[in-house]
């Protein structure tokens, strides 16, 4: 759980950060715009300013890519663990910063408010709001919202929610979390872009990803080899017959994924089935092999 | 493909009621953009999560679908005068608007503007100048259809009057009788190809015929009534067999809605011509045209519809 006097800190600088960001980013136009914005957002009695100008912020920012340099990614990550805002953009960025201006002590209307967005918002705005999960006071009550947000038929939706965010590791639920790791599969998004991943692996999501293992394969379609990543650790016998088949796989990239995981598995079988592959142990042994070495596209 | 070398632009067309076919007939006939003004249903609505979920598709799902066939798709965002009507949903809509009106391809507030002339239309017109005025925006002015002349004339005087600038304003629906003094005043005076109610092709002709080009624009509200969505082409070729010089067909056809619209923003030439990367931050995919598909945006190829 977050403590509020570390939630208020971190806040506070990831407000500094976007703002000092945009500074470097925006035109002089542009930059007053927002500045007036977000000073008549913290004292407006009403919400109808943030609600017109959180929708018109890409007619005075553009939407060119943020494009932050290695030490401006680096001071996110430590003003926020786990913020890593690498392919947000100047409009999303922007967005997010009207966001954080909003009063906070009243938490109910401030729940309120973002919900009337969330519920009017297009696709730019539900990628920014996603995306701002982790930034947001009270976050954990916004689990329903990530929840919603993973269902999105929107793959930019899903992805702002799933890739690169910190918050489903955080705080969504098991079943949500379980329901988001599958779909990411569904969707062909890259795991290893979700966060908190390997931390989050559970013995009901590795059954889920075998299943599905099953119906792709019975489909007579490939697999990600990256499902096996949160597999191995909870395999049992059968799965580990799944491992067996996925290791004598053609491509050297199925191959892999299929031995890292057998190589993660507790069961003594494994380490005799792997022994079977001298060259590929003998890689995962030094470390030449692991889960982030492996390219997946 | 556009097999015709003229393009078109329909700034006033209500996709929310027309099939995909529309769009395909549409996309072949030349017409490469569209602007969708907030309408009403045909039967009033009865509450305000109605209009969220029409305004919301208006920027969401239809402007998707439209890109899926070669269309750009633009919207105007407004409480419609019917619908003022009901002053305690007018009210409701009135705060959902700042929510609408400024999201991207949003070019103007509209089709607002007189049906009875009651005072519940006129106290939410002005209303929604006011918000034009301080977000801005274009407005799109809807003429009534009874006692149009003297309807026409009070909604520009209260444009002038809430501070708008002509230039910025688009009176939609004119006829004969109210072009002159539209044009006089530096509106922009938009016709409606519509069977019986409004314009019909014919008087289109020699409207332009008589006043030229300046500031004309040629729409078809197509919606759903009995309506023609490929009405602006076929009017441009009227023109065209009944001798209007071709700057003047590509002026009122194409480039006055365009001349006029982009004034917001957020609708450019460029936008068809050179449509931007595919942006996934943009995009609806994964929906029920596409499964998991790499998103296609310029695609307008009749193989979504083929009937086998």
């Amino acid at each position: 759980m977050v403590f509020a006097s570390y939630l208020e800190k971190t806040t506070i600088s990831a407000n500094e950060l976007l703002h000092n960001w945009l500074k470097q980013r925006l035109n002089s136009q542009a930059l007053t715009w927002l500045e007036q914005k977000i000073e008549q957002i913290k004292t407006a009695v009403n919400t109808l300013v943030f609600f017109s100008a959180f929708s018109a912020v890409p007619r005075y920012t553009g939407k060119n890519d943020l494009q932050l340099t290695k030490t401006e990614l680096e001071a996110a990550c430590s003003a926020r663990t786990g913020w890593f805002p690498s392919h947000w953009s100047v409009d999303q960025a922007a967005r997010i910063l009207l966001v954080l201006a909003l009063p906070q002590d009243n938490e109910q209307k401030y729940l309120e408010t973002l919900e009337r967005v969330f519920t009017a918002a297009d696709v730019g705005e539900l990628v920014a709001l996603y995306q701002a999960l982790p930034l947001l006071r009270y976050p954990e009550k916004f689990r329903n919202r990530a929840a919603e947000g993973v269902r999105s038929n929107m793959t930019a939706v899903f992805n702002a929610v799933a890739l690169g965010n910190s918050y489903p590791a955080q705080y969504l639920g098991d079943l949500a979390w379980n329901q988001m790791v599958l779909k990411a599969l569904f969707v062909g998004s890259p795991l290893h872009l979700i966060q908190g991943l390997d931390q989050r692996a559970n013995p009901e999501l590795a059954r889920m990803l075998v299943d599905y293992a099953h119906e792709r394969w019975a489909a007579k379609r490939t697999v990600s080899p990256e499902l096996w990543r949160l597999v191995g650790r909870f395999a049992d016998n059968a799965m580990l017959a799944d491992l067996e088949r996925a290791i004598q796989d053609p491509d050297p990239v199925q191959q892999a994924g299929a031995a890292i995981a057998i190589a993660e598995c507790p069961l003594p079988a494994a380490q005799t089935l792997l022994a079977r592959y001298p060259n590929i142990q003998a890689e995962i042994q030094a470390g030449h092999l692991t889960w982030k070495s492996l390219i997946i596209s | 493909m556009n097999t015709t070398p003229m393009m078109y632009i329909d700034p006033h067309i209500h996709m929310s009621s027309r099939t995909t076919d529309d769009y395909q007939n549409m996309r072949d006939s030349g017409i490469v953009a569209v602007i969708e003004p907030a309408f009403w249903f045909g039967q009033p609505r009865t509450s305000v999560g109605s209009f969220q979920d029409y305004f919301s598709s208006l920027v969401g799902w239809e402007r998707f679908r439209a890109a899926q066939f070669g269309i750009k798709h633009y919207c105007t965002i407004g409480l419609n005068s019917k619908e003022a009507n009901n002053e305690l949903l007018a009210e409701q809509v009135m705060e959902l608007l700042p929510l609408y009106a400024c999201k991207e391809g949003v070019v103007a507030i509209g089709e607002i503007g007189y049906d009875d002339m009651t005072p519940q239309e006129d106290k939410y017109f002005r209303l929604q100048l006011e918000l034009a005025r301080e977000l801005d925006m274009l407005v799109m002015i809807h003429t009534p259809h009874r006692n149009k002349k003297a309807g026409t004339s009070h909604s520009m005087d209260v444009c002038i009057e809430h501070g708008l600038d002509p230039s910025k304003v688009i009176v939609d629906h004119n006829n004969e009788e109210t072009v002159q003094e539209v044009l006089d005043r530096g509106f922009w005076a938009a016709f409606t190809i519509y069977p019986n109610t409004k314009m019909g092709n014919a008087r289109m002709v020699e409207v332009v015929r008589q006043y030229g080009c300046d500031r004309i624009i040629v729409d078809s509200s197509a919606d759903w009534g009995v309506s023609d969505p490929l009405a602006v082409p076929k009017t441009a070729h009227l023109m065209r067999e009944r001798g209007i010089i071709e700057a003047h067909i590509r002026a009122v056809c194409y480039e006055n809605a365009l001349a006029a619209y982009s004034q917001s923003g957020q609708m450019q030439e460029s936008d068809w011509l050179n449509p931007s990367p595919i942006d996934q931050r943009q995009l609806f995919s994964g929906n029920s045209v596409l499964r998991g598909q790499k998103p296609v945006i310029e695609s307008p190829t009749r193989e979504y519809a083929l009937i086998e």
